[in-house]
């Protein structure tokens, strides 16, 4: 087996050694009865040519983009297609980044650290907040642990969450507090602007431990978050701001300038692939008074006895190693090197990069709102202010047409059926820097064509 | 004498900001194709930034790739030598299970595709579902959950559906004293309170302890088997048949896996739900804190609860198959994270399981235990051992011994990075003080592991003779022990651009 180094003569000789015959006596801690008397029934082991070919197959079972038909994708909903630069992958295929572990051992790891320092600036400055953590899993559950936090930081146990959030971070919300004595309650989204509706911010009230929102939200809608970040404070509940898109910082207002209290969300739109949804990277970020409240990892500076600056984890009292049930979240291992890639990506991007990627979603999705709006039958579901995705109303089921579509070589979007059965014409489509003019004008003509 | 490293030189660097300098740049996007129309024509201004993102760098692709890399040479890496963290199982992770995990077709998968275009990733899903399923013994698989303490909540949550389907969720979790931290506080998310239970002299469960808190409001037994003193749960039936009649479940901390692949199996012993750790078992790299993927294995019973959706294969009439995502999952404790899991890793830890095989796997195995044994022999002459009995893939000691000098296991794990390898867990277990705890994995070669055995004993030696050389540890190092009393009362845990930096980085 040429991931096992020692040969089975060196194996026989190591036993030897310890006064023992055979590999089995080590193993006699394991009753008789317990040990396998057959090898695992699985398939039997693969050269790296034939793994190589096996999962090459089931790769290019895959219709992406890429593969197979090439797909035109106008897939977005908390999963992005943006462009990555190459040298994300060359630098995180470094050994010393992916094959290292936690960086307990702060003498030996100041790389990881210091990578780690640096992601914490980085998404305290998008964010416009005073604290960043080292990463959590995804934005899901970055968002169910802003949820236990507000109930921690409170003492209230009822959230208010917006109608319009992201329905899997909704449900993966609803599986984390339904043993945590925490309930939750629907904000309902406007009819018309398909944004947090002003009228329900008069339910809150003082039992409230927090009010959530993502913006822009699943719709695509951006969310006038001062308004509702003062509605929240009225009644003393923390403002939570969800961002699944991350891109979107790059040009709309920071939400710690909008008054919010946590903002966290998900990263893979900086430099993380797409891959199926996963591994992503969550990001959570708070007000300093807070800092002890956070849940996950954090780096902070330290220095040593002749006065040299380096990095550590810090803060460690909160975490679950320490504080066992009593901790802060059960949280453990993270998303280092993925958070290791959007670091790289907003270096590579920089603060002039990120603004003009953010533009060029932000000005082809309104010309493909646009031209889709103006296709007879076709519509905006929605009137608000947008970033990169919008729903549009189509005359049809739009099960059965973005199957059609599919046929033309064309993912036209997210049956919002799947989530909102009442929308069965509706369809959300995203638009990024990475799909061009060409394709958008293949939609408009292929939807025209299926009209007529 | 120190034999492994020498010192090289080694590239200062500083933030990545520091490098900034304005007009410099490190990407260039396509021109824009379509009518460049102003931001604020298009949405409201006042929803725009006022800042100028002043906190993120201008920096060149160059500039990049020098400051990454650089900083990249402090690390401590797999690739470079043995990690001899007990517990963390920092094994080899292969360069195939890397490429294949960027195969475009997986990479560029979005997670909306039509289970119809995305029938190789399901495949590959349900393959990893089978795999694992035989690997434990148990019936169903999820594999959802996002790294190993993310497969506790995932597990306990669905013990705890289970007991409700049954009529009564019940109140406890037991948990012996020397399980990892992640246990209780995984306990505590599912609402769950702790009853610790000592472990016996042995530092295996003690059956009359555990039958002393075992009653009717007990949910579950949170067991890590082997231990975390790397020692097999000899009596693990009587203790499953045990808590069973008590009306209780058990879930097995499945970190301890790898020593166990191949040669037995939970589901053989009783356990009603594990996790397993793909970064730590099955290969898959620790990427200096993450992503790692935690699924869990459960009984035919637990099936029900588990997250949705599930991957279901279908047999179509002309006798073909076609995979597809599940969502009508009534019972389901519903969702743990958006999406279907950590697919990138899921796909290297196939990738790992079918390079092996079933004879592969079990000599992973042995291999594993016969290098911490071997550890284990060599060192117990200059180490206390923590617990007597038979040690499987990682073996516990203490600093008894080196402290009668007044060396700790701290000092001992700081000098071992003088001698070029990156120190062994320190204090873990919890029920060991100055625990010592050493795991070398089935990646090491005897030279390697000769070498790691000479470096602690010289460090044995030292301790007796110049005590002080090792309570200054490491020597070599760029920096050297940091004060983390003072990072902890003041924390700094950003950089800020100069205009606001007063309390900042400088």
């Amino acid at each position: 087996m040429r991931y096992i180094p020692n040969s089975t003569q060196e194996r026989e000789l190591m036993l030897r050694e310890m006064g023992l015959r055979s590999v089995d006596q080590l193993f006699q801690g394991i009753p008789e009865n317990l040990r396998l008397k057959q090898p695992l029934q699985i398939t039997r082991a693969l050269a790296e040519t034939e793994a190589l070919s096996h999962f090459r197959q089931l790769a290019e079972m895959n219709e992406t983009p890429v593969t197979g038909r090439r797909m035109t994708s106008f897939l977005g909903a908390g999963a992005y297609y943006h462009f990555i630069p190459t040298i994300i992958d060359t630098l995180i295929s470094r050994s010393e980044f992916y094959t290292s572990y936690t960086p307990y051992q702060a003498e030996i790891s100041q790389g990881t650290l210091q990578a780690i320092f640096e992601f914490q600036s980085m998404i305290c400055e998008l964010t416009g907040m005073d604290v960043s953590n080292a990463s959590l899993y995804d934005g899901s559950t970055a968002m169910a642990e802003a949820v236990l936090m507000a109930e921690r930081v409170t003492g209230r146990t009822k959230v208010a969450m917006a109608g319009n959030v992201h329905p899997e971070y909704a449900e993966v919300v609803d599986t984390y507090i339904r043993n945590a004595g925490i309930s939750r309650v629907t904000l309902p989204f406007d009819a018309e602007t398909g944004g947090v509706s002003p009228s329900a911010l008069h339910e809150l009230d003082s039992e409230t431990a927090a009010v959530i929102v993502q913006s822009p939200n699943f719709f695509g809608g951006i969310e006038e978050l001062q308004r509702i970040a003062d509605a929240a404070h009225r009644v003393g509940a923390l403002f939570v701001v969800v961002v699944a898109e991350a891109m979107s910082l790059g040009l709309l207002q920071a939400p710690g300038r909008s008054g919010a209290d946590i903002v966290c969300g998900e990263t893979q739109s900086f430099g993380i692939p797409i891959s199926f949804g996963g591994s992503f990277c969550g990001f959570f970020a708070t007000r300093e008074k807070y800092q002890r409240q956070i849940p996950g990892r954090l780096v902070g500076m330290a220095h040593d006895d002749q006065g040299r600056a380096g990095f550590v984890l810090t803060l460690a009292t909160r975490e679950q190693h320490i504080r066992r049930e009593k901790a802060t979240s059960n949280i453990c291992t993270n998303q280092g090197l993925y958070a290791l890639m959007s670091t790289i990506y907003l270096s590579t991007l920089g603060r002039n990069g990120v603004r003009e990627v953010a533009e060029q979603n932000l000005q082809k999705a309104h010309y493909a709102a646009k031209q889709i709006a103006a296709i007879k039958g076709y519509g905006l579901r929605f009137a608000g202010n947008f970033f990169n995705e919008f729903v549009v109303s189509t005359p049809y089921s739009a099960g059965k047409l973005l199957r059609q579509l599919q046929d033309h070589g064309i993912v036209g979007g997210l049956e919002l059926a799947r989530f909102f059965p009442e929308m069965s014409k509706d369809i959300l489509v995203c638009v990024t820097e990475t799909t061009t003019r060409e394709q958008i004008d293949q939609l408009v003509a292929t939807l025209q064509s299926i009209g007529s | 004498m120190i034999k492994k490293v020498s010192t090289h030189i080694n590239q200062n660097e500083g933030l990545i900001f520091e490098r900034s300098r304005p007009g410099r740049v490190g990407y260039r996007l396509p021109e824009l194709d379509v009518e460049a129309v102003p931001a604020e024509n298009l949405i409201d201004s006042r929803l725009l930034r006022d800042d100028s993102l002043a906190g993120l760098p201008e920096v060149s692709e160059v500039d990049v790739v020098r400051h990454f890399t650089r900083i990249s040479t402090w690390n401590y890496a797999v690739d470079l030598g043995m990690y001899p963290l007990g517990s963390c199982t920092m094994k080899y992770n292969p360069k195939l299970n890397e490429r294949v995990s960027r195969f475009d077709g997986f990479a560029a998968a979005h997670p909306y595709t039509p289970d119809e275009l995305a029938q190789g990733n399901l495949r590959l899903l349900w393959d990893l579902e089978q795999a694992l399923s035989q690997i434990t013994g148990l019936d169903a698989v999820s594999l959802q959950p996002a790294a190993g303490a993310q497969g506790e909540m995932t597990g306990l949550m669905t013990i705890r559906r289970c007991l409700e389907h049954r009529g009564n969720a019940r109140k406890y979790v037991i948990i012996p004293d020397s399980a990892h931290g992640t246990n209780p506080a995984s306990a505590a998310i599912c609402g769950y309170e702790v009853r610790t239970i000592k472990s016996g002299p042995d530092g295996s469960v003690d059956l009359e302890n555990l039958k002393s808190v075992l009653d009717a409001d007990v949910a579950a037994l949170m067991l890590t088997n082997p231990s975390t003193l790397g020692m097999f749960e000899e009596k693990i039936e009587q203790i499953c048949e045990l808590v069973h009649a008590a009306g209780g479940l058990v879930y097995m901390d499945g970190a301890n896996m790898n020593a166990l692949v191949g040669v037995t199996r939970p589901g053989d012993m009783g356990v009603d739900v594990i996790h397993l750790n793909l970064h730590k078992t099955f290969s898959t790299p620790h990427g200096g804190g993450g992503p790692g993927a935690g699924p869990i294995a459960v009984t035919k019973e637990l099936e029900p609860f588990l997250p949705f959706p599930r991957v279901a294969r279908e047999k179509k009439a002309d006798g073909t198959e076609l995979w597809r995502l599940d969502y009508d999952r009534p019972q389901s404790i519903g969702r743990v994270r958006a999406f279907h899991g950590n697919f990138s890793v899921l796909v290297r830890a196939l990738c790992y399981i079918v390079s092996l095989g079933p004879d592969g796997l079990r000599l992973a195995t042995e291999s594993a235990v016969l290098n911490a044994n071997y550890i284990a022999h060599h060192l117990r002459d200059d180490y206390e051992v923590a617990y007597s009995g038979k040690p499987m893939h990682e073996v516990v000691f203490n600093d008894k011994r080196q402290q009668e000098h007044g060396v700790h296991t701290l000092d001992i794990a700081k000098r071992l990075i003088d001698y070029g390898f990156h120190p062994m867990t320190v204090y873990f277990p919890l029920i060991v003080p100055g625990a010592i705890m050493i795991e070398p994995t089935e990646s090491e070669g005897r030279e390697e592991i000769d070498l790691f055995i000479d470096a602690l004993k010289s460090i044995a030696r030292e301790v007796r003779e110049n005590p002080d050389l090792v309570k200054k540890a490491p020597h070599s190092t760029r920096i050297g022990r940091l004060d983390e009393a003072t990072a902890a009362r003041k924390p700094i845990l950003r950089w800020k651009p100069a205009a606001s930096a007063a309390s900042g980085v400088k």
